[in-house]
Formats: structure tokens, C-alpha cells, sequence
């Protein structure tokens, strides 16, 4: 295959033959060349592949870097005690958090002071570390006043700067002095750090909590947003699921060849193009501007979804459906079953496991999709707290994880990031669980006819 | 919740319609099931079909017509002088349809009794202050006119809600004892409800057209209505994009070009970068790699396209963006301001649409016939050299289609230019200084607003409209281009 002596030159003149030699144990020069192009080609396209891996590891890498650091959490354990008076006199002033504050960190700088911490420190140096810890003793004591008096432990969550400089975020080169944190304060924290008063936790409270202010980002939890999500595929789910299978049984099993099937055809191939963000305008329009459904809220992201999802529902139902040999259906047929019951008692049951994989896949895409969820809301709200009640769940504004991973990365603090991209590790993980699940469920039950 | 509880009670009325149905069809056959025509579940299905559906339909239908009716109503209430310079009637709607809201809330808040929210006497004023005090949001824009047309608005939509309610259940009860009635032996009940289901059935495969029309309206009367408020000329041809939010958008210029241009640059880019890599990895794929490397590197390549936008938007932002300052920047060449810049968004998107061409090309490649390969290798030709002169040649017009396809998701991403492409609009041929894009200003111009009666926020349905008649054009084209050509080698 190497060798080129058939160019119809060479049969008409011998003489002037390219090349001499015809053995085929000699590679002549432009065997050579061209061998060394086939030789280039293939590489280009290992070079292609490699470059397509090289982006998802890289891609890989900076999730899992840049995210881990979101699930721990830097905290300052302490012993505390308040008498009576303090707590009477506290409560009396005008701000009630900063009183508390004032006599925490003179507390924490008595005691520090006893066990001979060698660095020199003053009361703001604790004040940056600790970050705000006022009103988690107040509402500590306030509900429990009968701890008044004696000890009571406390663990307080570290300042963002301070927790930024135990995973690496804040290093003594790369940060500056402010009033946040100064890099002397860093000694006094590494005296903490081997006192064993400050360490580092996993951050439960990321995975159960909600969202926090601009001004606190220890404190944001993706657990509220994880909430509105299930709503939404709840919705989803419960939509998509029996009307991309109930469209899919007409077209492919009923459907007769005229204009008004064409038609359906072309909608549903088109509609499965169309950019996400403009069914965030349909939902806009029509869901909240027409029908005045309430904003922000699960019920209304989840029907923009289903109309999203639909078209991919019914792409992978039908061709689960087209599985099903033919054989079934006539063997339905032939012992009285009407057509209806031919296909829900036999076609339908056999093509379930296909259909299950195709939702279950529908599902994962609706779950990572943002760009409607922006223009129906759910990112102008932060979402505080839990739903209260199962049908409040779907009508109380709520954010979602995708966009409460954009409000995050929106925010100016730097701090907000390591959560966006701890929030993304949590996104992905939701994503993989559901397509391996669509893997087995492919695997374990679909059958080859 | 009002509206579940009558759902609920339409399907229990349903379930006790089927539990009847079933009975008395058993009955009426003497309790010898084979004397009936059908099964007897048919006989229940049938009751239950006549009494949920007609009234469900019911329900959809007059929760999709109440608010025609009431705006009629509530707008003629409203005299011109009512409406103030630079405002409109939808605006002052939209007003009265908050007071209403503010009322109904400060009522189960019992900030407020039901009888002083009715009042007709009530001064607006002393509303006012009420609502604010029960912590509604009330503008300052409550007049006497806006007022009562609220107060209206609460008594009609009320008495819709009543009278919607009285009638769905009518109709539950009413169709149930219809089904009732015609139940008996020689009834053919599977075939009564088997057409009932392809009724269902074909509704639900509309629900795609139904789809594509909500899409269709909301555009386009949104559109028209921008274009009554901003010239439709500056729209298209305007060089300058600059909304301004006061003064409810007096003197915002909107043009589209500078956002086109953002679009197609930072789609040129990341098509520059996927077409490439992604037409060799189709060709490896398809030509050279073996069943192994095959069946590992074909789905790794594909969870690039799995990966939900909103990744890649954070990765554009925080890490390609500082990697490509770090290098373009201030501290090396000089020419990027901002980790946000075409380049960025470009280079993410390019990564992400990798899979788009190389799967979509793969499978082009592979459908060409073996014939075809055969013929060139027996003349002697090199893999690469089939590729290249037979092979591509002849998968052309689907790999065109494929690259289309991958433009107009180009085209229509957001969450990537939203993180990676920056804020500002400009016409400028610099890759490293950051434009915007179509996607990018529907979502800021639609997420600060509430109402839609501004040209600033109006506009973004306008964009909308842009951005669905191209990729659809896009769409067509390559959809029409990739089916001719699997007809070719079918």
C-alpha cells in the first residue's frame, strides 16, 4: 500500500520514471514524505484528544483544589463565662452584640494573657480573628440563662481572613495589612493553632445550611438551595416524566403521517436547540408576568425546566420505544388485546428501563441549568432558611443550586468563591449519582431483542 | 393553595366516580363479569375520565381567561389623566395589581381588617401608611384612581375564585353522573375510554407547539410593545448601547450592534478553538483509534459537554480569566485590563463544544460507507490521504451542520459570557478587552426589574426575539443540511 507505481505517467512513460529503484525493501523519498505525513496526521488527532482530556483534568483539578477548602471550616474553641451583671448590663445597651463582643474578647485576652501566650496581641487582634461572635453568645444566653454564671464552651467560627490563611487561600506573602487582618496578627493564630484553641473542622453546617449575608461568608450553607432544587425536579419530574411519555406513545405508535405530525416533529427537534435563556424569557412572560405565579418560587423553575427537558424526554422515549420489536405488539394483538392495551400492558412496561435513563439524564441537565432560573429570580433572592411545609416548598421563594452557586460567585468577597466552587463539588456529585444510576438502570435491565 | 384543595377534590370526586362506575357495571351484569362487554376497570375509568377531565379543562381554561376579563375591567376604571408623563397603562396595572397583592397580605398579616381593605371611602393616604406599616412594599405612586381599582380588582378576583370553584365541581359531579348513567352492560366502555386516551395522548404531543407559540407570544408582544416606546431603527442599527435606569429610560440608547458583535466575536473565538480539536478527535476516533482507546476516550470527551454552564462560567471567571491577565496583562504583554475578556468566555466556550463537533462529526465520519475507503485504500492511498481527499469530501455538508449546531449553542450560552465576557459593550477588534453579549444583557436588563413596562427593561425581549430567530435560522439550516445528507448514504 506504500508504494505508488500506478500514476498513469508512470505507465505511459517508463523512461521518466521518478525513481529508479522499485524494490519495495527501499523507501523512496516520496513514500518517505508521505509516510511522514500519515504519521503527522495521526498525531494531530492524538494531539486533539489529548488536548480534549487535558481540559477536563485541568477542569477536575480546580473543582476538587479550589472547592475541598469550602468543606472545612476554621474554629476558635473557648471557654466562656458571664456573670448575672454583665449579662443584665449587656442587654441594657443600645447595641447589644457589640456589648457582647466587648466582653468576650476582654475575657478571651484575660485568659490568653494567663496562659502566657508569647506574643504580644490587644484586644483588636482577637477582635479580627474571631470575626463577630456577639450574637451567637446572645442568643446562647438569652436561651439559656441558667448557664449564666458558670462556664460555658464555645465554639466560635474564625474570621473569613483567618480561615482563608489555615487552607492556604491567605498566605503571609500575598496578603496586605487591613483592617480585616495584619500580618502580625498570623503569630499570635499559629500560638492558637498549637494551643489547639483554633482548628480546622468539616463544615457540616455548609452542607445543611443556608445562605448568608454579603458580609458572612463562614456562615453559607448550600442545604436551603439543595431543598429548592428537589422541589424543582420533584416538579419536573412529575411533569416531564408523563407527558414526554404520553407524547411519545402517540407519535411513535399512533401518530398517522400528515402535516399536523409533521408538525409536532419539527417543533420538538427544534424546541431541543433552542438557547436556555429564552425559555427563561418564556417563563418570565408567561408564568410570572401573565399567570402572576409567585417569583423566585420552585413551582415556576420547575415548569420552565419540563418545557426544557421535554424534548430530550421525548427523543430518548421514542427510541425505547422503537426498541420493542414489533413481535410483542402482534402477539398482544392476536390474543384480543386492543391496541391501547398492547402498548401500555406489553410495549410500555418492556421499553420502561430506556425510558427511566433517558428522564433520569433529562433530569441531570435541568438540574446543572442556570440561565433560566436568573431571569425567573432566583438569584435576587438569598435564601435564609428552609421551606416550612411540603407545599410551601414549592411556592416559597427558594433559590437552587446552580444559582445560588451564581449568586455566590457574584458576590465581591473572595471568600463567596471557595464556596461557589464547594457548592459546584456538591452540584456534580448530585450529577454523577443520577447518571450512574441511569448507567445501571441501562446495564441491569435493558434488554437486547 | 385554594387551587389545590379544588384539584383534590376534583380527582377524589374522580376515585369515588371509578369505585361507583366499577359497581355498578359488576351490578348491572349480575355479577357474571364475562356478560360484560368490557373489563370492569373500564366501566370505573370511564366515570373517572368524564368527571376529571372536563373539569380540569374547565379549571385551565377560566384560570387562563380571569385575568383577561379582570384587566378589562379594572382598565377602564383607570381615566387617562390617571397616567402620568413617560408611564403607561400597563404600568399603572401593574401598580394596581401590587396594591392588591400589598391589601391581601396585610389582611392575613392582620395588619388590617377585610372590611377596611374594602372600604370604597378609604383615603389613600392613610392606605398608604398602613400597608408600609405592615411591611408591604408600596411605592409612593398610590393615587385615589389606583386604589379603587385595586379594591376592584380584590372583589373580582374573589368572586372569580368562587365562582370558578362552584363550577369545576359542578361539572366533576355532572360529568361523573353522565358516565354513571351510561354504564351497563352492554356499554362499550374500553373503547369509550380508549378514545378518551388518545385525546389525552395527542394533547400532550402538542404541548410541544404549545411550547414553540408561548414562545412565539411572548416575544413578540413584548417586542411590539418595546418598539412603541423605542424605535425600532436605533434598535437594529443603533452603534452605541448604553441603558440608563432613571427616568424610566428617556435617555437610554439601545442599539444591538455592539452585542452582536460580542456575540459573534466571542462565538467565533470558541468555534476557533472546538472546530479544530474537535474535527481531529472525530477523525482519530473514527479512523484510527482502536475498539479500547475508543471506548474510554469517547465518553471522557463527552463529560465536557455534561458539565453544567455554570462550571464553566466559574472556571472562565476565576481561573482562565487570572491565567490569561497573568500572561496578556499589565505584568506581561500589556494588552488585557480585566480577567474578563473575549478571550476568556471564547476559550471556556471552546472547550465546552468540543464534544458538540467531535460527537456530531464521529458519527457523520462513520456513516460514510466502508465502500468508499476500501476503493481508496486499493489505489493505493494513506489513511491520512483517504481522509482527507475521500472521506471528508464526502462527510462535508454533516460536518457543516455539525459545526452550525455547535454555533448556535455558541450563540445562545449564557452563564459563560455572564461570569467570563464582562459588562461593558463595546465595538472593538482587541480579543483581550471585554465585550458582551445578547444572552448576557437579557439576563442583567430582566434581573433587576419587576415590572415590564420600561423601554431598559423591555428591551431584553427584544434581544430575545434577535437571539431565537437566528439560532433557530442556525438550527434549520444545519438540521436540513445533516438530514440530506443521511439520505445521501441511506
Amino acid at each position: 500500500m506504500t508504494e505508488t507505481t500506478l500514476s498513469p505517467e508512470a505507465a505511459e512513460k517508463p523512461a521518466k520514471l521518478p525513481f529508479k529503484s522499485k524494490s519495495l525493501y527501499e523507501v523512496d523519498d516520496l513514500t518517505r514524505k508521505r509516510n511522514a505525513a500519515e504519521k503527522r496526521f495521526k498525531t494531530y488527532g492524538m494531539a486533539a484528544i489529548g488536548v480534549g482530556l487535558f481540559f477536563l483534568f485541568v477542569l477536575a483539578y480546580t473543582i476538587i483544589s479550589e472547592g475541598i477548602p469550602a468543606f472545612t471550616k476554621t474554629i476558635v474553641e473557648v471557654e466562656f463565662s458571664l456573670t448575672q451583671e454583665q449579662f443584665d448590663e449587656a442587654e441594657g445597651q443600645l447595641f447589644k452584640t457589640k456589648a457582647y463582643e466587648q466582653i468576650f474578647i476582654g475575657a478571651l485576652q484575660g485568659q490568653l494573657q494567663e496562659s502566657g501566650v508569647s506574643v504580644p496581641f490587644d484586644a483588636t487582634t482577637i477582635e479580627r480573628i474571631v470575626g463577630k461572635p456577639g450574637n451567637t453568645i446572645r442568643s446562647f444566653f438569652t436561651a439559656n440563662q441558667d448557664k449564666l454564671g458558670g462556664p460555658a464552651a464555645f465554639e466560635l467560627a474564625a474570621s473569613s481572613r483567618v480561615d482563608g490563611y489555615m487552607n492556604g487561600r491567605v498566605t503571609r506573602e500575598n496578603m496586605t495589612d487591613s483592617r480585616f487582618l495584619q500580618k502580625t496578627d498570623l503569630d499570635l493564630v499559629d500560638n492558637l493553632v498549637e494551643a489547639g484553641v483554633i482548628k480546622t473542622v468539616f463544615n457540616w453546617n455548609f452542607i445543611t445550611g443556608a445562605d448568608s449575608g454579603v458580609d458572612n461568608p463562614g456562615a453559607a450553607g448550600i442545604g436551603a438551595s439543595v431543598v429548592g432544587s428537589l422541589f424543582m425536579m420533584l416538579v419536573v419530574l412529575f411533569l416531564s416524566l408523563p407527558i414526554g411519555v404520553a407524547a411519545s406513545i402517540y407519535l411513535e405508535e399512533f401518530a398517522p403521517q400528515n402535516r399536523f405530525t409533521d408538525l409536532i416533529e419539527v417543533n420538538i427537534s427544534n424546541l431541543a436547540a433552542v438557547p436556555s435563556i429564552v425559555f427563561g424569557i418564556l417563563g418570565l412572560a408567561v408564568f410570572i408576568q401573565f399567570m402572576h405565579l409567585p417569583q423566585s418560587a420552585p413551582i415556576v423553575g420547575g415548569l420552565v425546566l419540563t418545557l426544557m427537558t421535554l424534548p430530550t424526554i421525548i427523543i430518548s422515549t421514542r427510541a425505547s420505544l422503537k426498541a420493542v420489536p414489533p413481535s410483542i405488539r402482534d402477539a398482544a394483538l392476536g390474543i384480543g388485546a386492543s391496541k391501547m392495551q398492547a402498548i401500555f400492558h406489553h410495549v410500555l412496561p418492556l421499553a420502561m428501563p430506556g425510558i427511566l435513563t433517558g428522564t433520569i439524564i433529562g433530569l441531570a441537565q435541568a438540574l446543572g441549568e442556570t440561565a433560566p432560573l436568573l431571569l425567573i429570580g432566583m438569584v435576587g433572592f438569598v435564601a435564609r432558611g428552609y421551606p416550612d411545609g411540603f407545599i410551601a416548598g414549592f411556592t416559597e421563594p427558594n433559590s437552587a443550586m446552580p444559582a445560588q452557586i451564581y449568586t455566590w460567585a457574584a458576590r465581591a468577597d473572595f471568600a463567596f468563591y471557595e464556596k461557589a466552587w464547594g457548592g459546584i463539588i456538591v452540584l456534580l456529585v448530585f450529577l454523577l449519582t443520577m447518571n450512574i444510576i441511569a448507567i445501571i438502570l441501562r446495564r441491569r435491565f435493558e434488554r437486547r431483542w | 393553595m385554594s387551587l389545590f384543595w379544588l384539584i383534590l377534590i376534583v380527582l377524589a370526586i374522580a376515585v369515588v366516580g371509578y369505585v361507583l362506575g366499577r359497581a355498578r357495571a359488576m351490578s348491572s351484569a349480575g355479577g357474571v363479569r364475562s356478560a360484560l362487554h368490557s373489563l370492569p376497570s373500564y366501566y370505573g375509568a370511564n366515570v373517572a375520565m368524564k368527571a376529571a377531565v372536563p373539569a380540569l379543562l374547565l379549571l385551565i381554561v377560566w384560570l387562563l381567561a380571569q385575568p383577561f376579563y379582570v384587566n378589562s375591567d379594572i382598565s377602564a376604571m383607570i381615566p387617562d389623566s390617571a397616567i402620568s408623563d413617560g408611564s403607561s397603562r400597563g404600568l399603572v396595572l401593574a401598580e394596581v395589581r401590587r396594591a392588591a397583592r400589598g391589601l391581601d397580605n396585610a389582611v392575613a398579616a392582620g395588619a388590617m381588617t377585610e372590611e377596611f381593605a374594602r372600604n370604597a371611602r378609604a383615603d389613600f393616604n392613610d392606605i398608604t401608611v398602613r400597608l408600609k406599616e405592615a411591611g408591604q412594599i408600596v411605592t409612593s405612586e398610590i393615587t385615589q384612581p389606583v386604589l379603587r381599582a385595586a379594591q376592584r380588582y380584590r372583589v373580582l378576583a374573589a368572586a372569580g375564585n368562587f365562582y370558578m370553584t362552584i363550577a369545576v365541581i359542578l361539572v366533576a359531579i355532572v360529568g361523573a353522573l353522565w358516565g354513571l348513567r351510561e354504564t351497563n352492560a352492554q356499554f362499550r366502555a374500553r373503547n369509550t375510554v380508549e378514545k378518551g386516551v388518545r385525546v389525552i395522548l395527542i394533547a400532550a404531543a402538542s404541548i410541544a407547539i404549545l411550547t414553540t407559540i408561548g414562545i412565539l407570544l411572548s416575544l413578540v408582544f413584548n417586542t411590539v410593545e418595546f418598539f412603541k416606546l423605542y424605535p425600532a431603527a436605533d434598535f437594529f442599527f443603533g452603534l452605541t448601547w448604553s441603558p440608563s435606569f432613571s427616568g424610566r429610560g428617556g435617555s437610554s440608547e439601545l442599539g444591538i450592534i455592539p452585542l452582536l458583535w460580542g456575540t459573534f466575536y466571542i462565538s467565533f473565538v470558541a468555534l476557533a478553538v472546538a472546530v479544530p480539536i474537535g474535527l481531529f478527535a472525530a477523525i482519530y476516533l473514527a479512523e484510527y483509534a482502536g475498539s479500547k482507546v475508543r471506548a474510554v476516550a469517547k465518553p471522557l470527551l463527552e463529560i465536557l459537554a455534561g458539565i453544567p454552564t455554570i462550571v464553566y462560567g466559574l472556571f472562565a471567571l476565576l481561573t482562565v480569566g487570572p491565567l490569561l491577565l497573568s500572561v496578556f496583562g499589565d505584568n506581561g504583554i500589556g494588552i488585557m485590563k480585566a480577567g474578563t475578556a473575549v478571550m476568556t468566555a471564547g476559550l471556556v466556550m471552546g472547550v465546552m463544544l468540543i464534544p458538540f463537533v467531535s460527537s456530531l462529526s464521529d458519527d457523520i465520519i462513520n456513516a460514510v460507507p466502508q465502500a468508499m475507503r476500501d476503493g481508496s485504500y486499493g489505489l493505493g492511498a494513506t489513511k491520512s490521504e483517504t481522509v482527507k481527499n475521500v472521506i471528508l469530501p464526502a462527510a462535508l455538508p454533516g460536518i457543516v451542520g455539525a459545526i452550525l449546531l455547535a454555533a448556535s449553542r455558541a450563540i445562545g450560552e449564557t452563564m459563560i459570557v455572564v461570569l467570563g465576557a464582562g459588562a461593558a459593550a463595546r465595538l472593538s477588534l482587541n480579543p483581550f478587552e471585554a465585550m458582551t453579549t445578547v444572552t448576557a444583557k437579557i439576563v442583567s436588563q430582566l434581573t433587576g426589574d419587576a415590572d415590564f413596562a420600561s423601554p431598559v427593561a423591555l428591551v431584553a425581549f427584544a434581544l430575545g426575539m434577535t437571539l431565537f430567530v437566528v439560532t433557530l435560522g442556525l438550527n434549520i439550516v444545519a438540521l436540513y443540511i445533516v438530514r440530506k445528507y443521511r439520505e445521501q448514504y441511506d
